[in-house]
């Protein structure tokens, strides 16, 4: 490099809020990945010359997206996040949510905000999330070779659309900032273009705005940079940036769509967040205390348990009833249900574990107890039942042409019918649950009747349930003692 | 002897040959056109902008429009202290 003659001093330089060097390559660490003559480039160090202007660089955490700019986390010194396809607004919010104080930007391609993040984008700029997007539109996937983007102009070929994008077949070129610019909450919409040194400059300014805005509190800023990709575009760099400035801006009309930073007032800080401590009250789960007394934790146990039935007899709250039991007595646990969408009638079944070792799998593919409800249930799983395991059928015996694997007990008492006779059929579950304890008899008598006091909200249902599981022990006792005779 | 009487250039730039990469966009942007891609290549093969060492006027619009981070650095001339 040549030597600066004396008297000069610096003007413009590398930005400060760069890395001192790019650690992702071996070699030449000052400069990007990007291809020569890409926007990216300029987008990036826009936003490091409008960190360093604006002080904030301890403050700036960025979100960086899939494609191209994948690795702005290699450049940007700031805090860095990197998100999953097109959901770099939702992470940004999270991160703005959780550190209003930082100074959150998401940089996010054509293909990622306007595909497959559309979502994510239009809810967050809908909310108003106190964030900064820096959304670059080159009208094409990049990084993967030149697909078609929801941008892609008419008539443009790449290489889905070999024939030029028909808006019969393809659609029309999707506008975010016309399309953001419907809704109430964005403060500042504007749309810059790369096109030559004048559109840099102004794009400089807005990218600058729309950071200041985010100081300022005032809530979302999005602007659109229109790029130059010449590698896909296959345009030496100068071609592709007369294609910005002579047909993207006929397309894309650079602009500001809108500008509510004067008017609108910082947005309120978020309300603070409820301290742990009043978790339970909030979640309506006082009284849930786990009281461990004159409990002791069975050894050696390993249940795997799997209740099945219709929905509406009370499947999973027999499971969730199980599951807090094996909680009181200091074991380990799982509850994962199963269900169709209909709250009723359709099937439900739940796996439970509970055990004295760590459980690797919450699924319950082999089971040691089938609590079947009904008879397509029973049909359904009792063949994984492994020995020395138990059935219990909700039904005075087995159904004709079924029987338990070599090894199996089964024990068939009518549950339902049972609770009716205490006017309740729908107590049915939990006369079953009784029988459990009396068949499979691991599990203490006292962690599940606290389990019911805990899981029972009503005096008269807890009342009733203790009456069941009494009925439920009663009965399998008796069904047992007959059967070895 | 007298000096010729030359006032020296408002600006000055400086380019890292290594770092460029040949776009030239720099050579568009620049309004004096005192920037021209080089003859020969650099390291990776791209023919790296020069200054031609006289007439930047320190405008800086080939800094902004360099997509390197710092590739190209633009001084200006200080103001000489009142006599």
């Amino acid at each position: 490099m040549a030597e600066v003659p004396s008297g000069y001093t610096v003007l413009h330089e590398r930005p400060k809020a760069f890395y001192d060097t790019f650690e992702r390559k071996g070699e030449l660490q000052q400069q990007t990945h990007y291809c020569p003559g890409c926007g990216h480039g300029l987008a990036h160090k826009m936003i490091a010359r409008a960190i360093d202007e604006l002080g904030i660089q301890d403050r700036v955490i960025a979100v960086s997206p899939v494609g191209c700019s994948v690795f702005a986390y290699y450049y940007f010194d700031t805090g860095n996040v990197q998100s999953a396809h097109g959901r770099a607004p939702a992470v940004a919010t999270a991160v703005k949510r959780s550190r209003p104080e930082a100074i959150v930007f998401s940089y996010q391609g054509d293909g990622d905000l306007a595909a497959i993040g559309t979502a994510e984008i239009l809810h967050a700029a809908n909310r108003g999330e106190n964030i900064t997007v820096f959304f670059v539109n080159n009208a094409i996937y990049g990084m993967t070779g030149g697909q078609m983007a929801p941008t892609t102009m008419l008539g443009q070929r790449t290489t889905t659309s070999p024939l030029g994008r028909d808006p019969f077949n393809e659609g029309y070129p999707l506008h975010v900032c016309e399309l953001l610019a419907t809704l109430e909450a964005p403060v500042y919409l504007e749309r810059v273009a790369l096109g030559n040194a004048k559109q840099v400059m102004a794009a400089s300014r807005a990218i600058k705005k729309a950071l200041t805005n985010q100081v300022k509190g005032l809530g979302f800023s999005l602007v659109e940079i229109l790029s130059p990709c010449p590698t896909i575009w296959k345009l030496n760099p100068a071609k592709a940036q007369e294609r910005v400035r002579e047909e993207m801006v006929k397309v894309f009309p650079p602009g500001v769509y809108r500008d509510h930073t004067t008017e609108r007032a910082a947005r309120p800080a978020p309300p603070p967040a409820p301290g742990l401590d009043e978790l339970p009250r909030l979640l309506d789960l006082e009284g849930h205390e786990f009281d461990r007394t004159g409990l002791e934790r069975p050894a050696g146990l390993d249940l795997r348990i799997k209740v099945a039935g219709f929905g509406g007899q009370g499947v999973l709250m027999l499971g969730e009833v199980l599951a807090e039991a094996g909680l009181l007595l200091d074991l380990e646990v799982s509850w994962l249900p199963s269900y169709g969408p209909e709250m009723r009638s359709g099937t439900s079944n739940c796996h439970v574990r509970i055990a004295d070792q760590t459980i690797a799998s919450p699924l319950v593919a082999q089971s040691n107890v089938l609590l079947a409800m009904n008879e397509p249930s029973l049909r359904k799983f009792i063949g994984d039942v492994e020995t020395g395991g138990w059935v219990l059928y909700n039904s005075r015996s087995l159904p004709e042409g079924v029987t338990a694997p070599a090894g199996v007990e089964v024990l068939c008492i009518p549950f339902t019918e049972l609770a009716d006779t205490l006017g309740e059929p729908k107590a049915g579950n939990i006369v079953m649950l009784g029988a459990l304890l009396e068949a499979a008899g691991q599990l203490p008598a006292a962690a599940i009747d606290r389990a019911l006091e805990m899981h029972v909200k009503s005096a008269r249902w807890l009342e009733l349930d203790r009456r069941a599981l009494e009925l439920g022990r009663e009965t399998a006792r008796k069904e047992l003692a007959n059967a070895y005779v | 002897m007298t000096q010729p009487n030359v006032q020296p250039d408002r600006g000055y730039v400086t380019i890292s040959a290594e770092e460029c990469k040949g776009c030239g966009l720099c050579v568009e942007a620049c309004v004096p056109r005192v920037l021209a891609l080089a003859a020969h290549l650099n390291h990776q093969g791209y023919h790296p902008a020069e200054y031609a060492g006289a007439g930047c006027t320190g405008c800086g619009l080939c800094f902004h429009c360099c997509p390197e981070p710092g590739a190209i650095t633009v001084y200006k001339l200080a103001r000489p202290a009142a006599a």
